[in-house]
């Protein structure tokens, strides 16, 4: 074979190889079967992760000089539904979050019962699943304070969070499962850098769970629920960006 | 394998010499890791997409000052005609999260296994060892000029590696591909709860996003001159030697 066609052919095919890969990406990504065994990562790297970290590893926490000096907005900015309004208006003295689902005795707390709980404040860095970073301060009652009150029954395998913010006609909501709930950064912060939490993120109280990224930071928590499976929240996968654009329910990366 | 070896150069061409030159665990590793490789760098694109400014530091999001602002590669795609550069082609960022995760794992630990198989198989201590002479400033200009005269081997041992392509292969192998793989763990709000110590090593994880893009941009850097160099030393025979592991050793070039 002369020298110069094998390497014309071999060239050829090195990127006529590279080309299908590519594009076969693409249909793998609309093969139900491929698609799977793809999303079999993010299992494998929840798995992974909780056994390197071991249950209550901390997320690290930050120095007030090393905080960012605006800390900017994401995803909803305001619910702007009239009930939010009439809360707002009020500086959510009428507000009650609702401890409800699996649990022994269910719970309406207000804003001032939340403030008057055993709190903890935290610097911590919200990592955007765009790439980005901010640190910034958060205070709250820890999670875990809250569903001792309400009594976890033995039956209870995730918490899901109810949210004000609607995206088209969907409220939104978010996961996560004890390991995460009774973790000690995972706060409901009502304060953020020493002020009261602002709406665009998040009054009157977001959730802050620091060892996942920031779509599961639920803003707007009007509702905690206790569930066994997560198949009847939603379309099923635990989240509104899991289950509208195939986000991983686990965010540890 | 050196009976079948010297059976092969007996019933060849004496001038054009047969050597085996690549281990089975090479050849396997290089092709899964081509694979792999391709989509991390065509995924690493659309995340790139998602937030395309990079910064030092702990922090950095729009109200901060990025050093550097990267074009938005999806749309890269038309441009190079029917060419799509990036996985998906269209903009996902959480299909190309899909992609980078599941194949980051492949790259990880298929980069582990060869490091176990290549010290167990003595690849690294026989054909990557680097000797003081190797990097004399004669030798390494010895080397430039024979790569100008498009000579990638030493007719006298054509079965080693030249000292540009050992520098070359270490610079990926032992300093590269780590730096992806730690600094895309630094990344990871989960592991750094793990391991604090991968946000120290790198001051932060705006930093290691940084020096996360700046790897990935070395190796693609390194793949086009690996390609280019393949082209210009013969590419079936180069190609071929990475599948069956033999190599014919280049007319004029042999005893």
């Amino acid at each position: 074979m002369s020298r110069l066609i094998s390497r014309r052919a071999v060239t050829a095919g090195l990127v006529t190889g590279a080309g299908a890969l590519l594009t076969g990406c693409d249909a793998v990504g609309r093969n139900e079967t491929a698609k799977a065994l793809l999303f079999q990562g993010e299992d494998f790297h929840r798995t992974l992760q909780r056994r390197l970290q071991g249950r209550d590893a901390l997320a690290p926490e930050y120095r007030p000089d090393q905080m960012s000096p605006r800390f900017r907005t994401n995803g909803a900015t305001n619910p702007g539904t009239d009930e939010y309004r009439a809360l707002a208006a009020d500086g959510f003295r009428d507000w009650r979050l609702q401890v409800r689902g699996l649990v022994r005795r269910p719970l309406s707390v207000s804003l001032a019962q939340l403030r008057a709980l055993p709190q903890r404040a935290q610097i911590t860095r919200h990592d955007c699943v765009e790439g980005w970073s901010a640190i910034g301060k958060w205070q709250g009652p820890r999670l875990s304070h809250l569903l001792d009150l309400a009594g976890l029954r033995e039956d209870a395998n995730y918490i899901v969070f109810h949210c004000a913010d609607r995206h088209g006609s969907t409220a939104y909501y978010e996961s996560i499962d004890l390991i995460d709930a009774f973790h000690p950064q995972t706060i409901l912060a009502w304060a953020m850098n020493d002020r009261l939490l602002s709406i665009g993120h998040g009054a009157p109280v977001r959730l802050r769970v620091e060892r996942q990224l920031g779509y599961k930071q639920a803003k707007y928590v009007m509702g905690i629920e206790a569930v066994a499976s997560l198949s009847n929240i939603g379309r099923g996968k635990g989240g509104f960006w899991e289950d509208v654009a195939d986000y991983d329910w686990y965010a540890g990366i | 394998m050196s009976e079948e070896l010297q059976r092969e150069t007996i019933t060849q061409a004496p001038a054009r010499q047969v050597v085996f030159r690549h281990r089975l665990a090479t050849r396997i590793w290089h092709w899964v890791n081509a694979v792999a490789i391709i989509i991390l760098i065509g995924s690493g694109m659309v995340i790139s997409d998602a937030h395309p400014h990079l910064y030092w530091g702990n922090y950095g999001a729009n109200f901060d000052t990025p050093w550097l602002s990267l074009p938005r590669f999806v749309d890269f795609g038309p441009v190079i005609g029917d060419w799509q550069i990036t996985i998906p082609s269209y903009y996902s960022l959480a299909l190309a999260r899909r992609w980078h995760l599941f194949f980051a794992l492949v790259f990880a630990f298929g980069l582990l296994a060869f490091m176990i198989a290549s010290l167990f198989n003595r690849h690294f201590q026989r054909d990557l060892r680097l000797r003081l002479p190797d990097l004399h400033w004669r030798a390494l200009w010895h080397d430039f000029r024979a790569h100008l005269a498009f000579r990638f081997h030493d007719p006298a041992h054509p079965d080693r590696y030249n000292v540009f392509q050992k520098l070359s292969y270490v610079g990926v192998i032992f300093l590269l591909i780590p730096l992806m793989i730690f600094t895309g763990l630094a990344l990871s709000p989960g592991m750094d709860a793990a391991w604090p110590w991968l946000l120290d090593i790198f001051g932060g994880r705006q930093s290691a996003r940084s020096v996360h893009f700046i790897c990935a941009s070395l190796i693609t850097l390194f793949i086009i001159v690996h390609l280019t160099l393949v082209i210009l030393a013969g590419p079936f025979n180069e190609v071929r030697s990475m599948i069956t592991g033999r190599w014919r050793v280049p007319e004029g070039d042999g005893e």
